[in-house]
């Protein structure tokens, strides 16, 4: 496969561009997306190409911006939104939560509301409280959404461009800090991440973590240097957080039989009692050597210190400690 | 256009049907034949019946809570709304929707909605895609007075006005949110004063006159279908009932409602109908059995669909 280097933000615009030209009823809308070229620059120059019927900028308006989006996908379009920050989305929760996720159900199945909404995830950028949430698990809690993530420049080329395929509303979590992180993306224009399935993204025989986003980077370095001492990690990244490939996870279990799950968000009603309890509930339970860990986001708002906000998410050497932990070290 | 006769008796069937409809939902409702709660709309069918019946056979309806006469007007299936009503198969969401919820995509009709005020930002998005698609088709997006005060009104507006968007803002003020008169909730006399901030032409119209509610939503239709941006018009109305089942109506007199029921929409229709010579009392004597007939016909298929089997509550969360 013909690989270009090109940064995770830079690879979004790609996926995007590359749909819009694919797909005419693909439309892409959001604050300052335009001539501005979004808050992180992301969406700099698709207006010229895409022009003003396609490339809109709105309002300050979250609720109608996803509103309008569901209402748009429900009679033909394909529209992309922008929540200019993940944090901005309680504004357009009714209309994500309330309209877009249960028209298809709540309608016996007639509705197809093939959205996209882009949220800009996650702490580290000084922006306190705000600015800075991963609030995956609200939308994972709602049946209808589809909640994707992706961790490298590859996937989110991939990935954006099967959520504006999918016929359903799809929520795309990116994560800013990764923004400018640079690898190896497929330039062949029908390079997919499918929705639903979960990536190992390393190999490992003594303990599996699974782990998305930014944080997922720190995971990779603590599997890496305990890996000098003998402990082989198993990295499963599930990319879709719902609906989660669960059996990928699963089977890496029941192969490893420890499982830590590590994310920035909050923990109490993360995903990470979401997935430990599915672990615990499957087969898996039997080949299990030690408690499944979640290790994640401290419960409290991000704050605006140096200091603070890094204390608030695992850092490598935690990730270490419970790696020691569940292997009884 | 001038309404014709056909259109007028079309009209008055269809007002009748809704009539007929509510007062069945509150019979069934009374035998504990209806799970959950209903919001009627008796007292409001000139309102959502000519307002539908104004619109081209291909423009799009978003409804309300109270929308058992919108979708009516729409001329949707009265089979499958009484259906929907009792949760059976045959219902237009099979049995998933209800009362609040019952929609037609295919037909154009976007879904009544439980949210108060849900249903601005969806019309916003389908009058999008209207105006990108070039279909030529227009929105008409029911809401009631109590929903002005969401934000979701202040921005849907906003955006249909300055995209230009070919949709119609229908809000039925029908005195009430729930319990709140709206001298409480808003220091305005007219809901429709409300367009100026969008820079957008506002009306008052009298709910209550079928024939002016059909020729303000047609020369509104016309406005928007042009490319001159959204309209938003006040349709002064009132419930007859309470709010919804559970309602005691304490906020307001009898002798409000029953000054309201003098005004009854469908007698006066008929009423001008009669002296403007368009029909004779026998010939809308017919059209309201013909409407009762219906209802009945509805009615028996309602109770003989089959329930949803419980297998399918699992289908299509997703596409």
């Amino acid at each position: 496969m013909e690989m270009k280097e090109m940064t995770y933000k830079d690879a979004i615009r790609l996926g995007m561009s590359e749909e819009m030209r694919r797909d005419k009823n693909v439309i892409f809308f959001g604050e300052d997306i335009g001539l501005y070229g979004g808050a992180f620059g992301l969406s700099v120059g698709m207006l010229d190409e895409f022009g003003e019927d396609r490339v809109k900028d709105t309002p300050i308006s979250e609720a109608v911006i996803a509103g309008a989006a569901a209402g748009a996908a429900a009679t033909g379009l394909r529209p992309i939104c922008e929540m200019m920050f993940m944090d901005f989305v309680t504004i357009a929760m009714d209309n994500l939560a309330n309209q877009a996720a249960k028209m298809r159900y709540m309608f016996g199945g007639k509705a197809k509301v093939p959205m996209v909404m882009r949220l800009p995830a996650g702490s580290g950028t000084g922006a306190a409280a705000q600015h800075t949430q991963s609030l995956e698990a609200w939308l994972c809690h709602v049946p209808g959404l589809k909640v994707v993530t992706p961790s490298t420049p590859a996937q989110a080329k991939g990935l954006i461009k099967a959520a504006i395929r999918d016929d359903n509303p799809v929520c795309f979590i990116e994560h800013k800090l990764l923004y400018k992180e640079k690898g190896d993306v497929p330039i062949d224009e029908d390079y997919i991440v499918p929705l639903g399935v979960s990536d190992i993204k390393k190999e490992g025989t003594d303990v599996t973590i699974i782990s998305y986003g930014t944080i997922l980077q720190k995971v990779m370095i603590a599997a890496q240097d305990v890996e000098k001492e003998g402990i082989s990690v198993e990295v499963v990244d599930p990319i879709t957080l719902y609906p989660m490939d669960i059996e990928t996870i699963i089977k890496s279990v029941k192969k490893t039989g420890r499982a830590i799950v590590v994310h920035e968000a909050a923990k109490t009603g993360g995903l990470g009692g979401e997935i430990a309890a599915s672990i615990t509930e499957s087969e898996a339970f039997d080949y299990l050597d030690a408690p499944v860990l979640r290790l994640a986001g401290l419960d409290v708002p991000i704050p605006y210190n140096r200091n603070l906000e890094a204390a608030v998410v695992p850092g490598v050497d935690e990730i270490k400690n419970a790696i020691y932990k569940v292997m009884n070290r | 256009m001038a309404l014709t006769k056909e259109t007028l008796l079309e009209m008055y069937f269809r007002m009748n049907e809704a009539r007929f409809f509510e007062e069945k939902v509150a019979w069934f409702f009374a035998r504990g034949m209806v799970h959950g709660t209903t919001h009627l709309s008796i007292g409001q069918e000139a309102s959502g019946v000519a307002s539908c019946m104004a619109l081209k056979k291909c423009d799009l309806v978003s409804a309300t809570h109270r929308g058992h006469s919108q979708v009516i007007g729409f001329g949707l299936d009265l089979n499958r709304i009484t259906a929907e009503l009792l949760g059976k198969e045959t219902g237009y969401c099979k049995g998933k929707g209800g009362s609040m919820h019952i929609a037609d995509i295919d037909s154009g009709n976007l879904g009544a909605n439980g949210i108060v005020g849900g249903g601005y930002a969806i019309s916003v998005g389908a009058a999008l895609s209207q105006q990108y698609l070039k279909t030529g088709r227009v929105v008409l997006c029911f809401a009631g007075d109590g929903s002005t005060n969401e934000g979701s009104f202040h921005e849907s507006l906003n955006l249909a006005s300055i995209w230009k968007l070919p949709v119609i803002f229908y809000i039925e003020n029908n005195l009430y949110g729930m319990s709140t008169s709206i001298d409480k909730h808003m220091n305005i006399k007219d809901i429709a004063d409300r367009a100026k901030s969008y820079g957008i032409p506002g009306i008052v119209i009298d709910g209550n006159d079928a024939i002016e509610v059909y020729e303000t939503i047609e020369k509104a239709a016309e406005h928007t279908r042009s490319g001159k941006g959204p309209i938003l018009i006040e349709s002064k109305t009132y419930r007859w009932s309470g709010h919804s089942k559970s309602d005691a109506q304490a906020y307001r007199t009898k002798e409000e409602v029953e000054e309201w029921k003098a005004k009854d929409p469908i007698k006066r229709l008929r009423k001008y109908m009669i002296e403007n010579e368009i029909a004779s009392e026998e010939e809308l004597n017919k059209v309201e059995e013909n409407a009762a007939t219906a209802l009945e016909e509805a009615v028996e298929f309602a109770i003989n669909s089959p329930e949803p089997k419980v297998e399918t509550v699992t289908d299509d969360v997703y596409a």
